[in-house]
């Protein structure tokens, strides 16, 4: 096996480039070596002017997403050894501003992120005194695979249409609406629904379901947003049909 | 931030989608409902002809049988299946169904689709041919 493999790493310097370019780094190869690994060895040994994110190195914190030859992924868990004997293109997510190098701006998902109220909300809120809101093995099992996303953004890099409609709203956002609708716990749907029966809520979804297949932790997005479209569907019918006091 | 906004935005390529083999599908899966529709209107015409008695029925099938149209109905088909397959794969993501409490696995809901679709196959043979 090779001793080293190159990093071709997309960089864009905004105080001096128009457009991004590519720098090649040859980083030792080492079996247990990830790509987020390689990043950290030019960062510290060879170029320390390179930027990215990065925190856990254990895929929780959903900081390190960035495309690896063309797919997203989380560098902390894509290994070098598996792209030998390379080069591998390590570049930022795509669909959002590069702010520099492999670091994209996340305002836009930010923003959108509580528009869809990802929290429980209650028709009575009861009081601490009173205890916690109990809940079955199986109701957590309702929602469980949505709550484990962690906003690494990989799904929305996935995603032609949040490229090339940025207003849509986008899969993780959805499925942590879902992830909410399905609690026990929970009484907000109605609010929730509105917000994703708009165009750019989950009919802006076209289900190419590519969210689901890079999805780092199984969320399943596509999934969660052709659901809403079901449940939306539904709710625009018995407004149709059912007189307003029967109706919800 | 300074108030330039210096962020690079780029550009979505106008043939992103044969970038990734999962676009190229996407875009044919979609693409499909268009000869879907021209095989909807080709089944109405053919029932029109039918129904206008032998002389429409004879002349339908002269122009059914050139060579273009052929050439399209054999592409249209093609795209059918896409269409079918496809489809028929994506229903277990969108349908969630509970027996007894557990979830019914998703190559169950695929395969009753088939099945369904092999009956009413079964039906409009055994009405044409009866």
């Amino acid at each position: 096996m090779a001793q080293s493999i190159r990093l071709r790493v997309a960089r864009y310097r905004p105080d001096k480039d128009t457009e991004p370019g590519w720098q090649e780094y040859d980083v030792p190869l080492r079996e247990e070596w990830t790509v987020l690994d390689g990043l950290n060895h030019v960062k510290n040994e060879v170029d320390t002017t390179l930027s990215f994110r990065w925190s856990c190195r254990m895929g929780i914190c959903g900081s390190c997403g960035m495309n690896v030859d063309g797919a997203p992924k989380l560098t902390c868990a894509t290994f070098l050894s598996d792209y030998a004997p390379g080069p591998v293109d390590v570049e930022p997510l795509s669909n959002f501003p590069v702010v520099r190098d492999l670091v994209v701006d996340l305002t836009d998902f930010m923003e959108k992120l509580p528009r869809v109220k990802p929290w429980i909300i209650r028709d009575d809120e009861q009081s601490v005194d009173e205890g916690e809101y109990l809940q079955t093995p199986e109701e957590l099992d309702a929602y469980k695979q949505f709550s484990m996303c962690i906003n690494c953004m990989l799904c929305y890099a996935a995603c032609p249409v949040y490229g090339l409609e940025p207003e849509f709203i986008g899969p993780a956002a959805i499925a942590l609406a879902e992830r909410y609708d399905l609690d026990s716990r929970d009484h907000g749907t109605r609010e929730r629904l509105d917000v994703l029966i708009e165009h750019e809520g989950v009919y802006g979804c076209t289900f190419v379901g590519e969210c689901t297949r890079v999805c780092p932790k199984h969320v399943d997005p596509a999934a969660a947003i052709q659901r809403y479209k079901l449940k939306a569907a539904q709710e625009s019918v018995k407004m149709f049909l059912l007189p307003r006091g029967l109706r919800r | 931030m300074s108030s330039e906004d210096l962020r690079y935005r780029p550009p979505v390529p106008v043939f992103w989608w044969t970038r990734k083999p999962s676009y190229l599908v996407f875009v044919l899966r979609e693409l499909s409902s268009l000869f879907v529709a021209w095989l909807v209107l080709y089944l109405l015409l053919f029932v029109r002809a039918v129904g206008l008695g032998e002389e429409a029925y004879a002349d339908f099938l002269d122009w059914a049988t050139t060579p273009w149209l052929v050439a399209l109905n054999v592409i249209a088909f093609a795209f059918l299946v896409l269409h079918t397959i496809t489809w028929f794969s994506l229903t277990p993501q969108a349908m969630v169904l509970d027996v007894g409490g557990r979830r019914v696995p998703p190559a169950a809901i695929i395969g009753a689709q088939y099945a369904a679709l092999a009956v009413v196959s079964a039906f409009v043979y055994w009405l044409v041919t009866r």
